[in-house]
């Protein structure tokens, strides 16, 4: 009996979307609430905070984009091309901030290049990010194996909408990993903008339900046809609530990182049961876009029984090393 | 106007991966230089290792950062600009390149943060542990990526669908042939040069001025002295990849030989002024017979020129012959200056680093950069020559683009990456260059050598028991050693 190593694949691809978005998403979100503070010493402390777990997060983006080579060739040549412009913004967005981890501390009469570089490249990667997802609710135009729309396909109201509201909930994620790691002032400012962001949050989100209704976008008839896609927004609801609350008690620094969590979490069971089966909605369906048998099984024994448990490991490992907070001006430079 | 996506995307991968070479060529040797310090402190407890660790450790994160985000563009251009490649050619590149996410920039990217922020927080052999997985993955990341390529330059192992997809049939093969068992340690030693070299370079400039002597002396000694055992090893596995090249890719290794005509017997040609238009060298300088030794081993063989191949396979004449030119000239001036240097260190001369000859100084610090113009000049005899396949005798480059891509759009995404790689790289040079010149953090104790009877250097001499007196002046091997060990608690 062949084992069923495509879907085995989709869910390693879905995994690392997941861990991708929780882990850069905080430190994208770092990236662009640095951009409100102009406090040194805090901004300092906000780099400190991502700055040993940075790379490996931003790395996960990699691992996204070779499971789709490895595993769905034709999606990942689909995607990229249709997103020609917006990947170039991308990579040159997180080339500038990621420079920034360095050069920031190299110069005194330079630092405003890096600092700009730093909040704009981590607000563009976001504003991107956001902008392909929409795109891929509104549709992306393909035929037979390529992509067959205009460069320009994505600059359209709904997924501008859609990158505003990222950019927006990277920030959130962002706020809450600072109340996780900081102390003092920092964590103070840090909670007073977790409930603004919130609610720009739920503004973004009610914006894009509307647009999906009025685009009557595909998606409709996936929630239809899968009533129990019902249950994630009210999940999701219950959870902007709590983090209300959280931030009126401020009881412990963990709860917001949680609870902003299990949003990303349901926004994300939504997205998935929208698509699924598609991989390319609604062109291409997992099956189809899988990359032959003999591919699966090479990365199956090797990448996916041996090397993902053990990346599991350390990186959960090196995340147990730096835990706890981050000692104010305890910096390196 | 009309911009051809085809041209516009080979100079975008080819200014984009050669920027990004730059990077690995340096932080694979880097990676490695930094365990081996690691190692031989927590062996001999010596502080001068310690020392060397930490300022190397602060030049590696800039360059690693930079190999990072330049990395991140190639991973992505393969389905932006290339997709008929990437659809076509996935099922056999894509798993190579997901291995390397997964093998490679994880463990490296991950353990970097360790190594960066993390000497306060584990344990030594932990940290010790972190320097060795981050030389791991980025071997691990060479490997696979040589792996990938070897295959676009030797197809193997695998069946077309009626769709011109490849389909993998034997990974073994892929993974274990010949040639890219003879281009990965190639790609190896290249990396391992080109960091020799840069730390030798700085142990030069800083004798040459009067600076950090003890420091100054390891790192000639330590880069020069690798450099001695490498070279020759590079040298010999060059050989290899000549003769792999002439096995399998003929119309690659005419031009790099400069060779026009079916020659019997063949000469080796050392230069050359070709002619493209006229398909002949205007003026060349050969030694007779050599051609067909080097390739054949006996001194009678015909050697076939490029007009024997059809004209729409022949590659691009000139870059691969200059470049292997490049390449192959500096690897016998890298193997000049490391014997030499190794000579100089024999008779003792290295002792006193105060009296080794100028000239050879500046000689070794000159050769700085020599390692990084040899990768790129081997990277682009290798790619130019396999045009104009992306594939050798699969698939043209000019059949692999994106279908639907525009030349606007390259247009647009090569100015961006032209003009942000620009004011990255020549802020990333200079703050590595402010590094090499701010030298060895002051503030540790260092068992600095004196001239005799010469009172320590303001600044300097802040070591209570400095080893000078009983050495006479004159520098002992072990004298690192026998210092105060203020750090091995
Ligand atoms: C022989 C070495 C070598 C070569 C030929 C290449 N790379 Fe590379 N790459 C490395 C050696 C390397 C490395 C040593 O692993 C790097 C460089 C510095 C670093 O930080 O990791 C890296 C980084 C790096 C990263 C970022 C990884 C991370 O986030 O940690 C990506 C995505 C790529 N590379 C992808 C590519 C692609 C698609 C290439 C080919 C077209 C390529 N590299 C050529
Ligand atoms: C890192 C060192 C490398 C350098 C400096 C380099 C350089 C180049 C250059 C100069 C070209 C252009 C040839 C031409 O169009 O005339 C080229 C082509 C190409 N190379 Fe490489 N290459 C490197 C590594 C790789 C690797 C590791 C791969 C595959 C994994 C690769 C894949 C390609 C592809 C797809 C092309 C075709 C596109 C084109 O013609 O520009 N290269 N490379
Ligand atoms: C001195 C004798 C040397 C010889 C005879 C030699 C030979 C070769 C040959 C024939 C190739 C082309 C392989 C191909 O087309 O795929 C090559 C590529 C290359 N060489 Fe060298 N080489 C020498 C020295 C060096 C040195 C000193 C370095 C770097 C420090 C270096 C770095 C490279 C690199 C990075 C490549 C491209 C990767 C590859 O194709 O394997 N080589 N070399």
């Amino acid at each position: 009996m062949p084992m069923d190593l495509q879907h085995f694949w989709g869910a390693v691809l879905a995994l690392s979307i997941l861990i991708y978005v929780l882990l850069d998403g905080f430190d994208l979100g770092v990236g662009i609430l640095f951009g409100l503070n102009r406090d040194e010493a805090q901004r300092r402390d906000m780099m400190g905070s991502i700055a040993p777990v940075w790379d490996g997060n931003e790395t996960w983006l990699i691992v996204v984009g070779t499971v789709l080579f490895g595993a769905f060739p034709v999606v990942y040549s689909i995607f990229l091309s249709a997103f020609y412009l917006p990947v170039a913004l991308l990579l040159v967005a997180l080339i500038l901030r990621g420079v920034a981890f360095e050069f920031r501390y190299k110069t005194h009469r330079g630092r405003w290049i890096w600092d700009f570089g730093f909040v704009a490249g981590s607000a563009v990667a976001s504003f991107v990010q956001g902008a392909a997802i929409g795109a891929m609710v509104a549709g992306i135009t393909v035929d037979g194996r390529n992509f067959a729309g205009s460069p320009f396909d994505w600059v359209a109201p709904f997924p501008l909408l859609c990158g505003f509201g990222l950019v927006a909930g990277y920030a959130l994620l962002g706020a809450a990993w600072l109340v996780l790691k900081t102390e003092g002032e920092l964590r103070d400012w840090a909670w007073h903008w977790i409930p603004r962001l919130m609610t720009a949050v739920i503004v973004f989100v009610g914006l894009a339900l509307v647009g999906t209704l009025i685009g009557d976008f595909r998606v409709v008839d996936r929630w239809l046809a899968q009533p129990w896609l019902f249950l994630l927004p009210v999940l999701a609801s219950l959870a902007a609530w709590q983090l209300y609350r959280a931030c009126a008690k401020q009881r412990s620094d963990w709860h917001p990182y949680a609870l902003t969590s299990v949003l990303f979490l349901t926004a994300y069971l939504m997205l998935a049961g929208s698509f699924w089966p598609w991989l390319v909605p609604y062109d291409l369906t997992l099956a189809q876009a899988a990359a032959p048998q003999a591919s699966l099984e090479f990365l199956f024994w090797g990448a996916g029984v041996v090397v993902l448990p053990v990346i599991l490991v350390y990186t959960g490992v090196v995340y147990w090393v730096f835990r706890g907070k981050v000692a104010p001006g305890q910096q390196y430079h | 106007m009309d911009l051809d996506p085809v041209a516009l995307s080979r100079i975008q991968f080819a200014f984009t991966v050669s920027f990004h070479i730059i990077f690995p060529a340096f932080t694979i040797g880097l990676a490695a230089w930094l365990a081996t310090l690691e190692g031989l402190h927590m062996a001999t407890g010596n502080v001068l290792y310690r020392r060397l660790f930490a300022f190397w450790l602060k030049v590696f994160a800039v360059a690693f950062g930079m190999g990072v985000v330049s990395g991140i563009v190639m991973a992505f251009q393969f389905g932006t600009n290339w997709s008929e490649l990437a659809t076509r050619t996935g099922p056999i590149q894509g798993p190579l390149l997901a291995y390397e996410s997964f093998t490679a920039f994880l463990l490296e990217a991950t353990f970097f943060g360790v190594l960066m922020f993390g000497r306060d927080r584990v344990p030594r052999w932990a940290y010790f542990a972190s320097t060795l997985m981050v030389a791991l993955g980025t071997t691990f990341s060479a490997f696979w990526i040589m792996a990938n390529n070897t295959w676009m330059q030797v197809p193997m192992a695998y069946e077309l669908t009626a769709s011109g997809d490849t389909v993998p049939t034997d990974w073994q093969e892929i993974l274990f042939n010949d040639v890219l068992w003879v281009r990965f340690p190639h790609m190896l030693l290249g990396a391992y040069l080109t960091t020799a070299f840069s730390v030798a370079a700085t142990g030069a400039w800083y004798l040459l001025r009067h600076r950090h002597l003890y420091a100054a002396r390891t790192m000639l000694a330590m880069g020069l002295g690798l450099a001695a055992v490498l070279t020759p090893a590079q040298i010999v596995i060059g050989h290899f990849n000549g003769e792999y090249t002439a096995e399998h890719q003929p119309a690659k290794f005419t031009a790099m030989e400069g060779r026009w005509q079916t020659e019997q017997p063949a000469r080796l040609l050392l230069l050359a002024w070709p002619d493209v238009e006229a398909e002949r060298n205007v003026w060349e300088l050969g030694i007779p017979y050599l051609g067909s030794f080097v390739t054949k081993g006996n001194f009678s063989a015909a050697e076939p020129g490029i007009v024997t191949v059809p004209p729409d396979e022949r590659p691009p004449f000139l870059i691969p012959f200059y470049g292997f030119r490049v390449m192959v000239g500096l690897g016998v001036i890298m193997l000049a200056l490391a014997w030499a240097g190794v000579w100089l260190m024999a008779k003792g001369r290295l002792r006193d680093p105060e009296h080794l000859p100028r000239w050879f100084l500046w000689a070794v610090f000159l050769h700085f950069p020599s390692g990084f113009i040899a990768v790129l000049a081997g990277w682009f005899t290798a790619e130019v020559g396999r045009q104009p396949w992306v594939v050798q005798g699969l698939l043209r480059t000019a059949d692999a683009v994106t279908p639907s891509l525009s030349g606007e759009a390259v247009l647009v995404s090569l100015l961006a990456y032209v003009s942000v790689y620009a004011l990255i790289f020549s802020a990333g040079t200079f703050y590595i260059y402010r590094l090499l010149r701010a030298g060895l953090d002051e503030a540790d104790p260092e068992p600095e050598p004196a001239a005799p009877q010469a009172p320590p250097a303001a600044g300097q001499g802040v070591t209570p028991s400095r080893p000078l007196g009983a050495a006479g002046g004159s520098f002992q091997p072990g004298a690192g050693t026998s210092a105060p060990r203020p750090d091995t608690a």
